[in-house]
């Protein structure tokens, strides 16, 4: 046994299988310390013969294991790895949910690991899995995994005892006995019904179809746009850039966006879109949308401020009806994002005059926490998110459109030489996010994957390193990878 | 108090004769010792031993009702001095603590108490931390039994056979005047097995007698002449006479039929896995019956040349089974049987590996070679052995190893040394990357992902003293961390003392989480909670005073990231010359919840007013970068991927663990990082004040919302 729970879960087994007149022996292997390394239970039991006891291993041999139980899908993987997975013997039980490792979370894109190969490991190498998400069933009990994980070896009928045995080893440990038995009996009941989930890499990704009627005439008109003037293969992310920008900005942003996107899928047509599935527009109708919904105070403020948001932190943390819920929310603007949000001149001249800029920066530079549920902090947030009106005439519009028609310029070149390579020059904007210092990290990595496309331009297979550039930029914070993708490339 | 209560196992050791004791390998031994008539107790915390102290420190009635001094021993070495109680007064004592590292730190004191011996039956608990799960170096602690002439039981790795080798062990120890060790392996430690108990028995003689009457004889003493006198009446009188005492009670055992071509010696604790390999072999059952002679040495040392030779005798080969290097034993075995020119062919280290843990397969491989070569014949009906290399060499497994990510220990959820360590990421960034010298304890955990600091460790308390070389002229100065526990352990003389001494122009960073927290949450000398039997609350920044450090801060709660980051800047730029000390306190995490959240719990069900803080990550407003995840690591901040098709990153997420430490805001503020955390503070059992001002802030807030509602156009959800 591995991953959460496996303490309880030992108890209970060694229990039961005592209270059925077996011998039995637990052990477990704490990794390092009693922290938060995964510890490693083992259990080995058999009836004594002649009043003689069972001679057990302190530790399971590679191939000759019966059951193995990991509440978590990874944690099945390490099982499998050490070998302790055989078809002739092993009964596998495993809950499907993830708890990402820090190596999977910690990498600036997604560092995560695909669950499908565990269950394609654990298709060829167990005699049976019974496979499900035991932690969210656990939960919807009231209970914890561990008596999911019991239900689920109950119902696998490996262990030579019947079910009332199992549950009257939950009721003699007496502490949270009813929850415990409630999900004992859901897991039970699942694990005979459907004992597997499908397991997917990711969620799939929400593409609604085209509405009918959207609400307003103009949105109508946006839909319809959408409709008459573009490829159908386009339609589901157009349609999710146009609801991003009508919710950043307005209509007529959205408008602005589609108009854009127009004059990309002409020249994506000239350059034989069609015959590549328009792969470049697509590209475009994503990454235009995300570039022209940039990150800004206007941006953050409004997002706070909504009722839905109110009513979506209340659910997240689990408020029950009669609880009150505060929250605080914690910025820390700095000059920059002050000058930013000024009209461009304004923001261009302080910017130019860097006593001034350093002296405004001293007193606005700080963490601010605001309270979002009191009036004062509410109603300041609400302010800054009702300049929504001006933003186009502010200094960070003028500037993300600047770097956005420069990298549309860029990669819209090379569609005459290198489609392929002209696409990926789209999908680089993936690098820039974040905001502050992350932000301008995340900037400086683009530019400089952008700028190794004229090496690339002339190269066939320039797509697939411009593509290895971006995945390399995206695996450090320091962009060491990067680095080194990029030295190999100057070689090429 | 420790992290766990241990109130159940304490009711296990006032089991009577002939009732059966159900539990885990270190919780008998503490049975046992109390079964044996011990009249005092010391030792020092660690893994896999630290349920020894845990449980004796809960079981106060017991312990007085049978006149059992017990006490947490400031170290190993303080638990090791402690048995002196043994060298003049017939008084049973034993201490326990973590192997090697703890007898490392015990040897000065237990080279003195072996040289001249003691009269009280003086045991040593060792936690033999080998193999996998072990936090320390691998190595045997044989050693020191050897060097320092100490017997070393290794019983077979069950309760009866545990609980026994202490009940012996006292008794060996009086025998021949010489202290016993007794080492458990971790897997040992942690068996659940059962045996029947016998009644706790009263010390026979009392530490009170001992002391109104006492005893001094200078032979005893480690002084010219009687060291020498010890010497001789070591290898003279008691060593004799320990492996007198150990042939007679035969300690060591014998199995499988009385003649054979081969057979096997082995330490007691291997003897479960040398079993399961000869059954995998077709040659035992797993009741124990044997086609193959065995030797157990549930004494590993000393050595009964006369078993060995008369098991040896007649055999064409034996195969010797120890783990670990050096082979002391097989060395031995050989020089016996060579001295008395008996031809047998001692076999071990030539096909079981030099080092690391004997496992399950490696026992199988070693075994099945030995009987292989000599004794082929015994092999002609083996069954299929377990083999999972077919499966192994799949390419789907291959594959695998690609995809799962190791998952190695770190701070745990809300952990208060988190932020510490992201202040010094911060610092790191402003001034670059300093040398880091680590002690022993959870900050260790600093060295791993994602904050990857820290150079050395170079043993407990002596974080400062490891990079004391390090005190010339130079652009940057040297860090060194120590938590709490090494501090008081040895850290407050050989390190601080140290570089006050030598004027250390270092910083030196004391992390203080109220107690011993890798060990199981002990409490120590500057933890904050009364403990009755225990002076607690002894400042550690008035000890560094009193030492001597001029420069010293003290910060009371770690999580505030922008004072600790600027601390660490004050100190690592300073011009004030010698040692500068941070004091960073705030309470272990694991052991704050277990105290705070059943209160809590407590109040909410009365109905009282009570407030609970965690912390949430605005999805739309996370951009996936994971920043924050990089100065944190925290289990309960994770990422979640999500269904916007304009997201190609996870983005990161917050689980219904969080204890709303506050780490995340307090660094996303501090490392300028991004707006998406919130912290929700959720009021239970809010009073009518609370409803009529949220009521009132309502009605505002949402006719403002309301308003911009209305007036925005934009696609239904």
């Amino acid at each position: 046994m591995g991953g959460q729970g496996g303490g309880v879960l030992t108890d209970w087994i060694v229990a039961l299988a005592e209270a059925q007149g077996f011998a039995a022996q637990s052990t477990s292997v704490p990794g390092v310390a009693q922290r938060t390394g995964a510890t490693i239970y083992y259990i080995e039991m058999l009836p004594p013969r002649d009043g003689v006891a069972p001679i057990l291993s302190l530790m399971p041999t590679p191939g000759d294991v019966d059951v193995v139980i990991a509440a978590e899908m990874m944690e099945a993987g390490r099982s499998i790895l050490r070998g302790l997975v055989t078809p002739d013997k092993t009964v596998v039980i495993a809950s499907t949910h993830r708890s990402f490792a820090v190596s999977e979370k910690e990498v600036p894109g997604d560092g995560t690991g695909d669950p499908r190969a565990v269950v394609d490991a654990a298709d060829f190498a167990a005699k049976r899995t019974i496979a499900f998400d035991m932690e969210a069933l656990a939960l919807e009990n009231g209970s914890v995994i561990s008596a999911a994980l019991f239900g689920a070896l109950a119902a696998a009928a490996v262990l030579p005892f019947d079910r009332s045995a199992f549950e009257a080893t939950i009721r003699a440990a007496g502490r949270g006995a009813e929850a415990s038995l409630r999900a004992f009996d859901a897991a039970y009941a699942r694990a005979r019904d459907k004992p597997r989930d499908d397991v997917a890499a990711v969620p799939r990704k929400r593409l609604d179809p085209l509405p009918d009627f959207a609400g307003h005439p103009s949105l109508d008109r946006l839909v319809g746009r959408i409709r008459a003037e573009f490829p159908d293969v386009a339609h589901g992310l157009l349609f999710a850039g146009v609801k991003r920008l009508v919710d950043f900005q307005d209509v007529a942003y959205a408008n602005e966006y589609l108009d854009r996107l127009g004059a990309l899928v002409v020249r994506d047509r000239e350059h034989g879109g069609a015959a590549d599935g328009f792969a470049f527009t697509v590209a475009a109708a994503k990454y235009v949308a995300v570039a022209m919904a940039y990150d800004d105070v206007i941006r953050v403020a409004d997002l706070k401020v909504r009722g839905a948001r109110f009513a979506r932190v209340r659910a997240e943390v689990g408020a029950k009806a009669d609880q009150i819920v505060y929250t605080t929310e914690y910025l820390h603007p700095r000059m920059d994002e002050v000058c930013g949000t000024l009209p461009k001149r304004l923001g261009q001249w302080i910017e130019d005059r860097p006593r001034l800029f350093a002296a405004l920066d001293r007193l606005v530079n700080r963490g601010r926490r605001m309270r979002t549920g009191t009036v004062v902090w509410f109603a300041s947030l609400y302010l800054v998110s009702g300049l929504r009106g001006m933003r186009r005439g502010t200094l960070r519009h003028y500037r993300e459109r600047l770097h956005r028609e420069a990298w549309l310029g860029a990669a819209t070149g090379l569609l005459s030489s290198n489609y392929d390579l002209a696409v990926e020059a789209l999908k680089c904007r993936r690098l820039v996010k974040g905001y502050s210092d992350t932000h301008a990290r995340g900037q400086s990595k683009f530019d400089r994957v952008m700028a190794a496309l004229p090496l690339l331009a002339g190269r066939q297979d320039g797509a697939d390193w411009l593509r290895r550039l971006c995945q390399a930029a995206l695996m450090d914070e320091e962009g060491l990878a990067l680095d080194g993708a990029l030295k190999t490339v100057a070689t090429l | 108090m420790a992290e766990r209560s241990f109130e159940r196992e304490v009711q296990d050791l006032k089991l009577g004769a002939g009732e059966i004791f159900r539990g885990e390998g270190i919780l008998a031994i503490t049975k046992a010792l109390l079964q044996s008539g011990v009249a005092y107790v010391g030792g020092y915390q660690g893994s896999p031993i630290s349920h020894l102290m845990d449980v004796l420190a809960d079981a106060k009635d017991v312990m007085q009702d049978l006149g059992v001094h017990f006490e947490t021993s400031a170290s190993e070495a303080a638990a090791a001095a402690m048995l002196s109680a043994s060298v003049m007064y017939p008084v049973r004592g034993a201490v326990t603590w973590k192997s090697t590292a703890g007898t490392n730190v015990a040897s000065d004191a237990l080279s003195n108490l072996s040289s001249g011996g003691v009269i009280g039956g003086a045991l040593i608990v060792i936690g033999e931390d080998f193999g996998e799960g072990s936090s320390i170096m691998q190595e045997r602690s044989h050693a020191f039994a050897m060097k320092s002439q100490i017997w070393l039981l290794d019983p077979r790795p069950n309760l009866p056979s545990i609980v026994k080798a202490v009940e012996d062990g006292f008794e060996l120890s009086e025998a021949s005047s010489t202290p016993v060790m007794l080492q458990v392996r971790i897997r040992a430690c942690h068996v659940h097995g059962q045996f029947v108990a016998k009644d706790n028995q009263k010390p026979k003689h009392t530490l009170r007698e001992a002391l109104e009457n006492p005893v001094r004889d200078v032979n005893r003493i480690v002084l010219p002449p009687a060291n020498y006198l010890h010497e001789k009446d070591k290898l003279e009188r008691r060593w004799p006479a320990a492996v007198e005492f150990v042939k007679q009670r035969k300690l060591n055992e014998l199995f499988g039929p009385g003649e054979g071509e081969i057979g096997i010696v082995m330490l007691g604790g291997m003897y479960n896995s040398v079993m399961r390999a000869l059954q995998q072999l077709g040659l035992a059952d797993v009741y124990g019956c044997s086609l193959v002679p065995l030797y157990v040495m549930n004494v590993a040392y000393p050595l009964i040349d006369d078993e060995l030779v008369a098991f040896c005798s007649g055999k064409t080969a034996v195969l010797m089974v120890e783990e670990g290097a050096p082979d002391y034993i097989e060395q031995a075995l050989n020089t016996i049987l060579c001295r008395r020119d008996i031809q047998t062919r001692v076999s071990g280290k030539d096909v079981l590996p030099m080092g690391g843990e004997y496992t399950a397969p490696v026992m199988l491989k070693g075994i099945r070679e030995f009987i292989s070569v000599h004794a082929r014949t015994l092999l002609r009906n083996q069954p299929p052995v377990p083999d999972p290399t077919p499966v192994l060499n799949d390419p789907k497994i291959k594959a695998l190893a690609k995809v799962v990510p190791p998952r190695p220990p770190g701070f745990c959820i809300g952990c208060p040394e988190r932020p510490i360590f992201a202040a010094m990421k911060l610092v790191e960034k402003e001034l670059g990357p300093h040398h880091v010298s680590a002690d022993i304890g959870c900050h260790l955990f600093s060295i791993l992902p994602p904050f990857n600091i820290g150079g050395t460790t170079m043993g407990y308390g002596l974080g400062p003293a490891s990079a004391s070389a390090f005190n010339v002229e130079a652009g940057k100065r040297a860090i060194a961390v120590m938590g709490d526990g090494g501090f008081w352990h040895n850290g407050l003389a050989s390190s601080v003392g140290n570089a006050v001494f030598n004027k250390q122009d270092g910083v030196i960073l004391v992390v203080d989480n109220y107690y011993s927290a890798a060990t199981g949450g002990q409490d120590i000398m500057s933890s904050r909670a009364l403990n009755p039997h225990r002076k607690t609350n002894n400042s550690i920044v008035k000890a560094v005073k009193g030492i001597g450090v001029e420069w010293v801060r003290q910060i009371d709660h770690t999580y505030d990231v922008a004072k600790m980051r600027d601390t660490l800047r004050e100190a690592l730029t300073t011009r004030e010359k010698g040692p500068k000390v941070i004091v960073a306190s705030s309470e272990c995490m694991l052991n704050k919840q277990r105290r705070v959240r059943p209160q809590f719990l407590k109040a909410v069900k009365n109905g009282e007013r009570v407030v609970k803080q965690r912390f949430g990550v605005d999805e739309d407003v996370c951009t996936g970068d994971h920043a924050c995840i990089r100065l944190s690591g925290c289990p309960s901040l994770s990422v979640k991927h999500t269904d916007d098709p304009l997201k190609d990153d996870p983005v990161a997420a917050i689980d219904n663990n969080c204890v709303g430490c506050g780490n995340c805001g307090e660094v996303s503020e501090a490392a300028v990082l991004c707006p998406s955390f919130y912290r929700a503070d959720i009021i239970h059992n809010p009073n009518w004040w609370d409803r009529f001002v949220h009521r009132m802030r309502g009605a505002v807030i949402g006719w403002l919302q309301r308003r911009r509602e209305a007036r925005r156009i934009v696609f239904a959800e």
